[in-house]
């Protein structure tokens, strides 16, 4: 895949903006969450995935799930500026009737291949969806987004006792490592260090890498179906509320709506106005 | 019917390359001959039953029709959210199936008892409820689920029961089997109570009554026909399920008739009451604890005509 990573830098900024907007206009909290996964998504969709937003359902394609189903909005901005649905249906976002509620529904617009929300679900799916490719005989790869609160449930560690038992190397785990969950520093309430060792002990393939450096991402992420028969989990290290000096790793972000004023001033610094 | 949901299994999933099997750590030999035939699509999922109905689910929207089996707590409330989110929500056509259901597993104690089942799946979205009366009933009720566009419970019994057909029956999710016709009291029975209830109907005839038993194998959804029916022409009522008398077939009755214009039956139902069960033993010794023998039904009965 031939990426342009100037055009990704453009395109990450579009949607941080996008986030910012529709966080404004619909009195959304979660902003930092959506914030801090965007290079994520973006090295995913613009880097990795082999996907055609003109054939949606075609059961040849890679799987993508947004386990950390509230940051919905980043999933969104990402697949209409993929061109799997318009533009326009972003400003319906939590209207009443709208198709795109806070979390995502299932296949509520087409490129959903999961509905999340409650966390600790997503990967168990994905795996799913692993097992479904090696029994019918085909050759999709399967890339779940976590967060690191969402480490917090148990059936997260079912399955990442099962995957590599399951010897899924057609399956990769990003963990959206920003350090923050809802309501606190995530090492403080529940004991997540040392991450990536953890992921080793399970039997993957583990990598801690910079999650905003879209590049690194993808090149880790081409590692999904390596032949190594371990499934590739890869601990982003983020930042919650990136690319907005005054969100960055300010966790009132969790929850907070920005105004009219700090919208404009978070566009600026985006360079989108 | 344990025995008969494998070999069932193992012959439906033979001839239907869509059918996988994910047993959460249970059925040691029992599915030999299901590994034998079809050794791609056997999944020993492990004691691990969030993870199992999620995998099942991300199989389902695949395109496979994935069973999940293990014993019933484990396989209905330890997991249940994922149950309502991974399988109801995105209405996929999982197969999900409880062994032991009841007091069939009475002497593990309590821990390993379903008598509330029903009711929390029967709450979800979506959901089939199926109880089959004996093993004849579990082959009919397994291929009928697999034609189902979207999630399926079936509650086993163990194995051993008696079995009351003759062959499989010719069966439709959500249309009751009439096992005897009468005009008296109808009994209408679900899952493994079904050769107690041909128990007490036998017993009814014998003192000269002409009561009608129903094999009701789907709570849900219910088979408003055959009670339109029963209330309509019928005496009395009763319900018989091994499962709590809150949220089961007995209320899921009730509910519908609390819907429903006054009726000529009067309904009443048994089943398991709003407590643990702590005592050792088997399952006729639980039964005989908690009145679900022929002759305390039999009993009850009586008192209310």
């Amino acid at each position: 895949m031939n990426v342009d990573f100037v055009e990704l830098d453009h395109v990450a900024r579009g949607i941080r903006g996008k986030l910012v907007e529709m966080s404004h206009a619909a009195g959304t909290p979660h902003l930092g969450s959506s914030l801090s996964c965007v290079d994520i998504l973006v090295a995913a969709y613009w880097g990795v995935l082999r996907i055609d937003s003109q054939n949606p359902d075609d059961p040849e394609r890679d799987r993508f799930i947004l386990s950390k189903g509230h940051a919905a909005t980043t999933l969104y901005a990402t697949l209409a500026e993929r061109g799997f649905f318009p533009r326009a249906v972003l400003d319906t976002f939590t209207k009443s009737g709208s198709v795109l509620a806070e979390h995502p529904g299932p296949r509520c617009v087409p490129g959903i291949e999961a509905a999340t929300g409650s966390l600790g679900h997503g990967l168990s799916l994905g795996i799913g969806m692993a097992l479904a490719a090696r029994i019918q005989k085909r050759n999709y790869r399967v890339i779940v987004v976590m967060s690191d609160g969402e480490c917090n449930e148990g059936s997260v560690w079912e399955a990442a006792q099962f995957a590599p038992a399951q010897k899924l190397d057609q399956l990769a785990v990003v963990i959206d490592y920003n350090k923050w969950q809802a309501t606190g520093r995530s090492n403080e309430i529940m004991s997540l260090d040392p991450l990536r060792q953890k992921w080793e002990a399970f039997g993957w393939n583990s990598f801690d890498v910079d999650g905003h450096d879209r590049k690194a991402l993808i090149e880790i992420l081409q590692r999904t179906s390596d032949g190594s028969g371990k499934p590739l989990a890869i601990v982003a290290h983020t930042t919650k509320g990136k690319g907005i000096s005054f969100m960055e790793d300010d966790n009132n972000w969790h929850y907070r709506i920005p105004n009219a004023e700090e919208v404009l001033k978070a566009k600026r610094e985006l360079k989108l106005i | 019917m344990r025995n008969a949901f494998a070999s069932e299994l193992t012959a439906l999933a033979k001839a239907d390359s869509r059918v996988v099997f994910c047993s959460g750590d249970i059925g040691n030999r029992l599915f030999d001959s299901f590994k034998e035939s079809c050794p791609d699509r056997f999944y020993n999922c492990g004691v691990a039953e969030a993870n199992m109905v999620g995998v099942a689910a991300g199989m389902a929207s695949c395109g496979l029709r994935p069973i999940v089996y293990t014993i019933t707590p484990f396989v209905t409330t330890r997991c249940l959210e994922q149950i309502r989110v991974d399988i109801c929500y995105h209405n996929l056509p999982v197969i999900i199936v409880g062994v032991g259901s009841g007091l069939s597993y009475a002497s593990l104690g309590a821990t390993h008892h379903s008598c509330e089942d029903i009711a929390f799946l029967r709450a979800l979205p979506g959901m089939t409820v199926v109880c089959p009366g004996d093993s004849m009933e579990v082959r009919a009720v397994l291929r009928a689920a697999l034609k189902q566009n979207g999630p399926v419970y079936i509650r086993l019994g163990k194995k051993g029961e008696p079995v009351i057909h003759k062959d499989v029956p010719s069966l439709t999710l959500g249309q009751a089997i009439v096992m005897r016709e009468g005009s008296d009291v109808c009994v209408l029975s679900t899952g493994n109570m079904l050769p107690i209830g041909v128990e007490v109907v036998d017993k009814m005839v014998q003192a000269g009554a002409n009561p009608q038993l129903v094999s009701f194998h789907t709570v849900k959804p219910l088979d408003e026909k055959a009670l339109r029916d029963a209330f309509s022409r019928f005496r009395t009522v009763v319900t018989l399920e091994e499962h709590s008398l809150i949220g089961g077939f007995g209320a899921a009755v009730a509910e519908w008739l609390a819907d429903q214009p006054p009726q000529k039956a009067r309904l009443c139902r048994i089943g398991t009451h709003d407590q643990f069960f702590h005592e050792a033993g088997e399952q006729e010794y639980a039964r005989e604890r908690l009145g679900l023998t022929c002759e305390s039904i039999l009993h009850k009965i009586l008192a209310i005509q």
